[in-house]
This record gives structure tokens, C-alpha cells and sequence, in this order.
């Protein structure tokens, strides 16, 4: 296989674990603001994502690495046309690691309140951001041989916003079932029925997703092309119904399973959708980024191959010793600060 | 101003600010690693409090140093892509691997550490500190190694409108990259130590827990002394290798105007560089420049003068932080030899005098680092990879003065928000001492029982 393929299937599978790990964080961020009926609560949901929030955001500097490292005339590109819109996503991102470390930091109402603000923001922003930049890069940006012609408020079309709120939507029902996992009691009872209201709001957008993205992207002509592949979305649309199957069994856990399933297939509906193209110019094709106009070296390639296949796993190792170091829900115990010894 | 000169600003802002962070970073999860493991070596309580004690300021630091980092990674692309794209192929392998190495560990074990206490027995506990210390080292070696490709461009060839690389081992060895590698984290290794001698001795002269700080200031000084002799010898072999790759910025570190055999070392110097000269050059060492520079006494030194004007970098700011961070390096020296001596009895606490001295020398190693930066960052201009790319050409097309202005305000007021923060947060705990409940300190999701 051409290395530039390769790559384009990790690009593909770092954004999409990204958004597996980092996705119930944000839900659980936004949830944060509205789910707990006491500051117990607040806190076990905090604790709950606590230990592996920061391991879950470095797939995102890795995809980001990997876009510079592989497909630098992409990352270029792509960063400095969507400037404003990543200085966002990097504010927000910036408030969210701040705030889970520093709320806890002072035994001081006010103090918690503000940094509680920033948990949501922080976690909401980018799950809308993130969603209304791919929504924009499925459709296609506004690019030409003299650059690129879009600016933030465009970026803010039907499609892009209807992007965005599928993927609040699935983070947030992600989260939900994170925290129904995480924690016992009322409170996990409540984040349990709150995702299967949510879940009926989320088939509703992404039914709306699928229809609109035939209209507004070229995303189907691989599909149709190739109708082997017609089994990813619809893998991603099983998924979706067993969260549903395996929420109303009470199977939280098998749930949340399905979720990830879900927001992995999701992404590479989109992924395989859009090859081989990268970023897809909207005004003539022929100024798409593509990932054989703008890789990098075969050399440079096959020497990060090496790594990846060397290091990912390892990674993805002790990323896996880490969550079942922390499986066990979230006690009284863990939130009163007698944690240590 | 324009897009580059605001670019440039903002990328001075914030990675300054970044840097204020990192350093202490990198030598206190070694100091925190080191105290822990002998707790576990010893089960003595004192050094389970020092653990948590310095873990506490630790972790309120390293927070910020990862989330100004992310800035770092996004800023090529939005404001150098010209840059990215140039030699993206060669210096993009560096951030990506620095990724997957090292920050994936730094980030999944300090969770397992902050969250794991009773999860995991007391040895995997300490070595989930260790790993983090190790992988944040790790961590300034792969970006260091981009940076020294920065200065020292090696392994690649222009080809296909770019540098692509042909040489991956030739960047991994490249000398420059392992000596800035050595020389910053050396760097952070001086001002984690300042920064618990200068703590320690805040108490000290206060007679709080007096056996906690004697030791936490006796491993500092240790520290800090082995540090310190060590950022001296690399630093000379440092400076050799900018004098034999890169002789415009050694020209101005040393603010040579002319082209001079047998070279002496002035200890005064003016520079006077609207008249392309010094005003002033004093007390003098015959020969010492050409010798440090190059090994021998009769090696000549190339002058600014030899380069045409717009290949010279600004001679005062590469000069006078030179000076400053070489002057502050000794004296750093000074410092904690008297500090190593003086911790070695058991009663630190009444040298006063030395204790307030070291108290206010807290901040200095943080104005050396950033005088070094200065050095490596304004000292290389013209260019942004050495003698290969303009800075002038690097910067990106699509944005306007507008976006740039926004953003840099965005920083400004974001970064100076959480200066305050932090500052805040490091001075209260660092005050409070040990004596606090210790427990919820560690836990930022803890706190009074509700």
C-alpha cells in the first residue's frame, strides 16, 4: 500500500479515537453544568473523567503532529485558513485544562462557580467547533490558486452548524452514559435517563446528518462507487440503535461500548468520504488537498510509519492499564479528599 | 505593524510564557520522583509530606505548562504556514513523534499519579512520578532537537519547492540539537532548584518545619550545585558550536565587528552598533576569544562586518542577553556552592543573611532562561532555519494584520489572566507550608467534605 494511504488511514483513526476519548470528556464537561444536584455530585463527575482527560487530549496533538508530520502543506493550510475559528477551539481548550485542575485547587464557593463556567465553555466550544470544522471540510472549503476566500461567519452555514450540534449531541450522549457508568446511585440512574431522552434527539440529527450531507457534500460519490462501503455508516447506524437496545436493558456499560462504536464509525463515515482528498476545495477541484499534493516525502513517511507502528500501541497499552487502574465507579471516598496516604 | 511583525510578537509572547512553566516542569517532577522515592525506600513519613508538599506546587505549575504548549503546536500552521510547508517534511517528524512519545506518557501517568494513591501499589505509584519526570524530558528532546534543526540544519535537500529530508539520523545526532537539549533542561534543572531553595529558605528564616525544609533545601542544593557546573560545561561547548555553525549570531553574542585573528576577551564592551563598532572594549584577556571559540588562541573570529548588512541579527539584544544570562550563570554557580556547603550541617536556618539572598534569587534562573532564548531566537535572525529560510518568508499568507491583532490580544489578556492565576495559587500554597491537609491538597477534584 502507497504510504500516503497509510497515513491517510491513521490521520483517520487519530481523529476518530480523539474523538471516542476526549468526546465523553466534553459531554461530561457540558453535563457538569446541568446533571448534579449537589456539589458531591459535581465533583464525582469530575473525578470521573479526572485521570483521563489529559491522556485523551494528546490524540488530538498527536493528529495534529501527525497532520504537520505527513501532510504538511495540508496542516499549513488548514490552520491558517480556519485561523480565528482554532483560536477558539485552543481558547476553549486552554479554559478546560485550567479549570478541571484549578476548580478543585481553592475550598471556595465563588472560586468554584467561576471555574465552573469555564468547564462548560471550555467543553461545549469544542465539541461544536470541531463538528462545524469538519462539517466545512466535507463540504469543501472556498479555495483557488490565490488562497482561500472564506471567513468565521461562513464557516457558520446550515450544514457546518448541523455538523456541530450532531456532535455536541453525540458527545453529550456519550458523556451521559460515561457518567452513568462512573458513578452509582441517583445519579447515575438520572445521567442514565437523560441519555435515553437524548438519544431520540440524536437519531433525529443524524437522520438529518445522512440526508443533508448528500445534498451539501460530494461525501456519497466513494460510497456509490464502491458500495462495499456502505458498511461503515451503516455499521455507524446499528451502533447508534444498540446504544439504545443496551441503555434500556439497564446495560450502561455495553452502551457507552456501543457509543464509542458509534463516534469511531461516524468518523470514518466522513474520513472514507472524503479521500482522497484531505481538504476538498469547493470552487474547483483542482486545488483540492489531496493527500498526494500535499504529503511529505516517501522518506519522511515510511520513517513515521516505523514510529507509529513502534509507539501507538504501546500507547494505546497503557492507555488501557490506565482505565482499568480507574474501572471502579466513582465513591464518596474518592471526591472527600481521602484518596491518598 | 504588519502580519509579521505581529506574528512574530505573538509568537515571542506566548512562547515566553510557555517557558516560564516548562522549566520547572522538567526539574521538579525529578525533584518530587526523588523524594518520593525515598519514601518508599524508607517509609519515613517526612518524605511522603515532601512529596506532596512539592507535588502540590508542581502540579499547579505543570497545568499551564501543557496548556500553553498546545498553543505552541497550532501556531505554525496558523501563522507560519509558509514556514510549515517549506520544511514541514523535516521538522514536522520531530513534533509528531514528541507527540507519541513522550506526551502521551507525560499526560497518561501524571492522571494514574494525581488519581492513582490507592489504586496502585507504592512502588507503581512512585514510578508514575518518575515516568512523567522521564517523558517531560523526553519531551524537550524532540522539540529541542527540531529547534537545534533550526539552527543547524542538517540530513536534507531542496528539493520540489522544499527542504525534504534525506537524513533522518543526521537530525536525531545533530550536535546542536543535543547541546540545546543538555543546555535547557540543565536550565530547568537550575531554576527547579532555586525555586525549592528559595521556598525553603522563605520558611526557614521562619523557623516552620524546620527538619522538612533542611531537607527539602539539602536535596535542592545538591541538585542545583551539580546543575549548575554541568550548564557551565555544556554551555562552553554550547557556545563553540554556534561559533563553528553559526558566526553571525556568535558575532553578536560577542559583538565582533571586525574580522579578528588572535581575538581577545573584553570583559567591558559597549556595543555602539548604529557606527558598527564598540564604544567601549576593556580589560582585556589576550587571545581568549579566538580560544574560546574555537580551541586555539591564533583561530580568527569572523566580524559582523564580513556579512552584508540584512544577514546580521540585532547586536544589542543577542549581546547584552548573553552577558546577562553568562553573568547570572555564574553567579548561579557561586550561589549554590555556598548553599551546598552551608546545607550540610543542620542549622541552615541561621544563615539568615544567605537564606534571604537565596529567598530573592528565586526569579533569577527564570530571567536567565528567558535571556538564552533571546540569545538562540533573536541571535539567529534573519533567518528562521539557518542560512536556509527567512523569517521574512515564512510567515502566513492568508491571515491579515486584523486576525493577528485579535489573536495577540486574545493571549495577552488570556496568558496575563493566568499568570495572575498561578502566581496566585503558588505563592498561597507555597506560604501555607506543609502543615495544611495535605491530602486534599494533591486531589484537584477533592476539597472540604460536602
Amino acid at each position: 500500500m502507497e504510504f500516503q494511504i497509510i497515513w491517510f488511514i491513521l490521520w483517520g483513526v487519530l481523529w476518530a479515537v480523539y474523538f471516542m476519548l476526549d468526546g465523553f470528556d466534553f459531554g461530561a464537561g457540558i453535563l457538569s453544568a446541568f446533571l448534579p444536584r449537589s456539589e458531591s455530585d459535581k465533583r464525582k463527575i469530575l473525578r470521573a473523567i479526572g485521570p483521563v482527560w489529559n491522556g485523551n487530549e494528546v490524540w488530538l496533538i498527536t493528529a495534529g503532529g501527525a497532520t504537520f508530520a505527513a501532510f504538511p502543506t495540508t496542516y499549513a493550510l488548514m490552520f491558517s485558513y480556519l485561523y480565528t475559528a482554532l483560536l477558539l477551539v485552543l481558547f476553549a481548550l486552554i479554559f478546560r485544562g485550567v479549570s478541571l485542575e484549578f476548580r478543585g485547587i481553592m475550598d471556595n464557593e465563588g472560586w468554584r462557580k467561576k471555574w465552573d463556567i469555564a468547564i462548560f465553555l471550555g467543553s461545549f466550544l469544542p465539541a461544536l467547533l470541531f463538528g462545524v470544522a469538519f462539517g466545512n471540510i466535507f463540504q469543501g472549503l472556498p479555495m483557488d490558486i490565490s488562497g482561500y476566500h472564506g471567513s468565521l461567519l461562513m464557516l457558520l452555514n446550515p450544514y457546518g452548524l448541523l455538523t456541530g450540534v450532531l456532535f455536541v449531541l453525540l458527545f453529550v450522549e456519550h458523556g451521559s452514559l460515561f457518567i452513568a457508568v462512573k458513578t452509582d446511585g441517583e445519579l447515575s440512574e438520572r445521567a442514565g435517563r437523560l441519555s435515553g431522552g437524548l438519544w431520540f434527539a440524536l437519531l433525529a440529527v443524524a437522520v438529518a446528518f445522512l440526508v443533508h450531507t448528500y445534498f451539501a457534500t460530494a461525501l456519497y460519490t466513494n460510497y456509490l462507487n464502491n458500495p462495499v462501503l456502505f458498511a461503515v455508516p451503516v455499521l455507524a447506524v446499528l451502533s447508534l440503535l444498540g446504544i439504545k437496545v443496551f441503555a434500556a436493558m439497564g446495560q450502561h456499560l455495553k452502551a457507552f461500548y456501543a457509543s464509542c462504536a458509534t463516534i469511531l464509525l461516524v468518523t470514518f463515515t466522513g474520513v472514507i468520504g472524503l479521500f482522497p482528498n484531505l481538504i476538498p476545495s469547493n470552487l474547483d477541484r483542482n486545488y483540492s488537498l489531496t493527500i498526494f499534493n500535499s504529503s511529505s516525502s516517501i522518506y519522511t513517511l515510511r520513517i513515521m510509519t516505523v514510529v507509529a507502528l513502534v509507539f501507538v500501541p504501546v500507547v494505546i497499552a497503557y492507555q488501557i492499564w490506565t482505565y482499568r487502574v480507574f474501572r471502579q465507579k466513582t465513591t464518596a471516598d474518592d471526591v472527600s479528599g481521602k484518596e491518598t496516604y | 505593524m504588519d502580519v509579521l511583525g505581529l506574528s512574530r510578537l505573538q509568537f515571542a509572547v506566548t512562547s515566553m510564557f510557555h517557558f516560564i512553566f516548562v522549566p520547572l516542569t522538567l526539574g521538579l517532577s525529578i525533584l518530587t520522583a526523588y523524594m518520593e522515592s525515598r519514601y518508599v525506600s524508607t517509609n519515613d513519613q517526612l518524605y511522603l509530606k515532601m512529596t506532596k508538599f512539592w507535588g502540590k506546587l508542581f502540579l499547579i505549575n505543570f497545568a499551564l505548562g501543557i496548556v500553553t504548549g498546545i498553543t505552541m503546536e497550532f501556531q505554525f500552521g496558523m501563522n507560519w504556514a509558509e514556514y510549515s510547508k517549506y520544511v514541514g517534511d523535516i521538522f514536522g517528524a520531530p513534533l509528531a513523534i514528541e507527540a507519541t512519545v513522550a506526551f502521551f506518557l507525560e499526560s497518561t501517568f501524571i492522571g494514574i499519579w494525581i488519581f492513582g494513591w490507592k489504586k496502585i501499589s507504592k512502588k507503581a505509584h512512585a514510578v508514575s512520578i518518575w515516568l512523567v519526570a522521564i517523558a517531560t524530558n523526553l519531551s524537550a528532546l524532540w522539540i529541542l532537537l527540531a529547534n537545534g534543526w533550526m539552527q543547524n540544519p542538517v540530513g536534507f535537500v531542496l528539493r520540489n519547492n522544499r527542504a525534504e529530508m534525506v537524513d533522518f539520523t543526521a537530525m536525531l545526532t545533530n550536535p546542536y540539537g543535543w547541546l540545546k537539549f543538555t543546555h535547557t533542561v540543565l536550565s530547568g534543572y537550575v531554576i527547579a532548584a532555586f525555586f525549592v531553595m528559595g521556598i525553603s529558605a522563605y520558611h526557614l528564616l521562619r523557623k516552620n518545619n524546620l527538619d522538612f525544609f533542611r531537607k527539602s533545601f539539602r536535596a535542592a542544593a545538591t541538585f542545583g550545585l551539580v546543575s549548575s557546573i554541568l550548564i557551565f560545561l555544556v554551555g562552553d561547548f554550547h557556545a563553540r558550536e554556534v561559533a563553528r555553525t553559526q558566526p553571525t549570531k556568535f558575532a553578536a553574542m560577542e559583538s565582533v565587528w571586525e574580522s579578528t585573528k588572535e581575538a581577545p576577551y573584553s570583559f567591558l564592551i559597549l556595543p555602539d552598533a548604529a557606527n558598527e563598532r564598540n564604544s567601549v572594549e576593556a580589560i582585556q584577556i589576550p587571545r581568549m576569544l579566538s580560544f574560546l571559540a574555537f580551541g586555539e588562541g591564533q583561530a580568527e573570529i569572523k566580524g559582523l562586518k564580513a556579512y552584508p548588512k540584512e544577514l546580521r541579527p540585532p547586536v544589542s539584544p543577542t549581546f547584552w542577553s548573553f552577558r546577562g544570562m553568562a553573568a547570572l550563570g555564574i553567579l548561579f554557580l557561586l550561589l549554590t556552592v555556598i548553599a551546598f556547603i552551608k546545607s550540610r550541617g543542620n542549622s541552615i536556618e541561621t544563615s539568615t543573611g544567605f537564606l534571604r539572598l537565596m529567598l530573592y534569587a528565586l526569579p533569577l534562573p527564570y530571567i536567565a532562561g528567558q535571556l538564552g532564548w533571546i540569545v538562540a531566537e533573536v541571535g539567529r535572525q534573519p533567518w528562521i532555519v539557518y542560512g536556509v529560510l527567512k523569517t521574512s518568508d515564512a510567515v502566513s499568507k492568508a491571515i491579515s494584520p486584523a486576525n493577528v491583532m485579535v489573536s495577540l490580544a486574545g493571549f495577552t489578556l488570556v496568558y496575563g489572566f493566568l499568570a495572575v492565576v498561578d502566581i496566585y495559587l503558588l505563592s498561597h500554597y507555597a506560604k501555607k507550608g506543609p502543615d495544611s491537609d495535605l491530602s486534599t491538597l494533591i486531589n484537584p477534584v477533592a476539597g472540604q467534605e460536602v
